[in-house]
């Protein structure tokens, strides 16, 4: 293992400490139990969104801790869910007396963190409610399977609703808005190469020399399909293509239900697309491959979103939510309304996102 | 009667059973889940290893209670909430207890596979902590009501919580990560049923061991 650390079980926390040598101005960050949170917090008034998962997405979550997005970020460990009492130490800290949103990605580890930390903080009177975010087409049902994985539209959702918060919405409106927003999102990954985690010190998997992995997640999980390298057109055609195809994908999962005072289970369905619908076109980059690669990979999928009569109208190209130092690419396609593309457009300050200021 | 010392024996066993078995635990779970699982798990009983000496003063149910908390503070990942649970439940089947009956023994155990099947929500037969647990509760359950003694009874159920954990070989995953995979988790033992198994053999090698030294 060749990598730029020192000792591996300092990663989380060295980076951490770097992050807030490096944007006094943005953001703090505590210790035990860990948290990444605004400098000016809390907002009086403001809906505090609070998000966190496992570390080694960088710039995700904490990249985005900032105004017009997070209000808190928990990081975990490599690729481990954090812990509830860091979602609910981040809690307390943020919450300006609007209340709470926690955003979190469909893992059982996250999943039943977050709602350990939704049952503490509601013990302690604090309004908390959580949604779930599940994108990735990869995985087909919800019946057999802990059902769709976050990826992609996470971080969407996250600067939609922290907009939507700066702009005075109330919980329960940034609560439907997210929801909607992920039910609106769709995401497809591959792998050129596994990674590897710091403390583990070799390659998660065993991927041969003109091999690439279709379907991964963010955490060096196989994927679903193993097949031999292709060209880059056709790789964002099979990534695109199983996205356009994917037709109302339907689970169930479980809400905070403020009337009930506990866990409920919804159903949802995702609405069909359709043509002429205006889309947010998102090639993210896994940590390990060039921009240069990932303007490749956009320049088909500007032509096929255009072959099927889709209107790309917003475009985000990089590295935003990756997998430590893995080759490969996702795409994320978000069907966009007018408020999501105001919200989109409005002024984000993050150590990693700056627009509109 | 299981002593509060034995409790803090079989805790103190079963961290060394999970920091031995670390590179194994995280070997199972890079083939189907994230490669994590034994270091998750370790980081957590570490913990709650260097904090034994600091429990001894309390209760059976306070000392579980204080084993959790750290858990469900320190693992992350499934694993956390899962461990906390189980120990959380347990801990409020013994409340008050200095020592533990065999009656004490079949609600602890239950209480905690209660736990980890609320927050969990897996069945039987979805390849996770489930399928080592359960028919070890179960079979630990049956022997004590036949009459048996608690050694025999933790005996049976490690050796049922053995072949639960290698009966998840050939099964799909439902839940956790693994579920991704679909057919491609077949062939792959479980690491969270494992590391049930090395939880239960680490009961059942304190209560013999103490058998054997005290005749
Ligand atoms: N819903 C569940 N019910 C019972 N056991 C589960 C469930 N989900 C996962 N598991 C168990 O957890 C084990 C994996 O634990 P691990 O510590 O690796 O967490 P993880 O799934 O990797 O968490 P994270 O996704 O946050 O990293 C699996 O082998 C399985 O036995
Ligand atoms: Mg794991």
């Amino acid at each position: 293992m060749k990598k730029l650390i020192n000792r591996p079980e300092d990663f989380v926390r060295e980076s951490l400490i770097g992050m807030a040598k490096a944007h006094p101005d943005l953001l703090k960050v505590q210790f035990e139990p860990t948290f990444v949170y605004r400098a000016v917090a809390p907002v009086p008034g403001k809906v505090a969104i609070v998000s966190g998962g496992g570390s080694g997405h960088e710039p995700m979550h904490a990249g985005f801790v900032g105004l017009g997005m997070l209000d808190a970020a928990c990081p975990g460990e490599v690729f481990t869910s954090p812990t509830p009492d860091q979602m609910l130490a981040a809690a307390k800290q943020v919450d300006g007396g609007g209340g709470i949103l926690y955003i979190v990605k469909n893992y059982s580890g996250d999943v039943m963190n977050f709602e350990m930390a939704t049952e503490l903080a509601h013990a302690e009177d604090l309004r908390v409610l959580s949604i779930l975010i599940d994108d990735d087409v990869a995985v087909k049902d919800s019946l057999y399977t802990q059902g769709r994985r976050g990826v992609g539209t996470t971080i969407l959702a996250e600067k939609i609703c922290g907009a939507a918060a700066e702009q005075g919405y109330d919980l329960q409106q940034i609560a439907d808005l997210c929801r909607r927003v992920n039910l609106h999102g769709r995401s497809m990954g591959v792998a050129l190469t596994s990674c590897t985690v710091p403390a583990k010190g070799t390659p998660t998997f065993e991927l041969g020399a003109n091999e690439i992995e279709m379907g991964i997640g963010i955490h060096g999980e196989p994927g679903c399909e193993r097949m031999s390298i292709k060209s880059a057109d056709e790789i964002t055609e099979i990534l695109a293509t199983s996205i356009f195809e994917d037709v109302a994908y339907s689970r169930t999962v479980r809400e905070w239900d403020e009337n009930k005072g506990g866990f409920v289970d919804v159903q949802l369905t995702d609405p069909e697309w359709e043509k002429g619908d205006r889309l947010l076109a998102f090639v993210n980059g896994m940590g390990g491959t060039p921009l240069a690669e990932l303007y490749i990979i956009y320049r088909k999928l500007a032509e096929l979103c255009e072959q099927q009569g889709w209107q790309i109208v917003r475009n985000l190209i990089g590295s935003h939510i990756t997998s430590l130092d893995m080759q490969g690419c996702s795409i994320t396609l978000l069907k966009l309304d007018d408020e999501m593309i105001r919200l989109w457009d409005a002024p984000v300050k993050t150590a990693s996102w700056r627009w509109g200021i | 009667m299981v002593t509060k010392e034995q409790i803090l024996q079989w805790l103190q066993q079963f961290a060394s059973a999970i920091a031995q078995n670390k590179e194994y635990l995280t070997q199972l779970d890079a083939a189907i889940g994230d490669a994590d699982h034994g270091i998750n798990m370790d980081r957590g009983f570490q913990k709650v290893a260097n904090q034994l000496s600091n429990f001894a003063a309390q209760d059976i149910s306070s000392i579980l209670k204080s084993v959790s908390m750290t858990l469900i503070s320190s693992v992350g990942g499934a694993s956390g909430p899962l461990y906390g649970s189980f120990f959380l439940r347990a801990s409020t089947a013994v409340i008050g207890k200095q020592e533990l009956s065999n009656e004490d023994m079949v609600s602890l155990l239950q209480a905690g596979l209660d736990g980890v099947l609320q927050r969990g929500k897996a069945q039987l037969s979805d390849k996770t902590m489930i399928d080592a647990l359960s028919p070890a509760v179960t079979t630990f359950t049956q022997i004590i009501r036949e009459g048996k003694t608690t050694t025999e009874a933790i005996q049976q159920a490690t050796v049922a919580a053995e072949q639960g954990m290698k009966a998840t070989i050939p099964m799909v995953a439902k839940k956790g990560r693994a579920s991704y995979l679909g057919d491609r988790s077949i062939n792959r033992q479980d690491p969270g049923a494992t590391s049930v198994y090395l939880m239960i053999q680490s009961l059942s090698e304190v209560l013999v061991e103490s058998l054997v030294t005290s005749d």
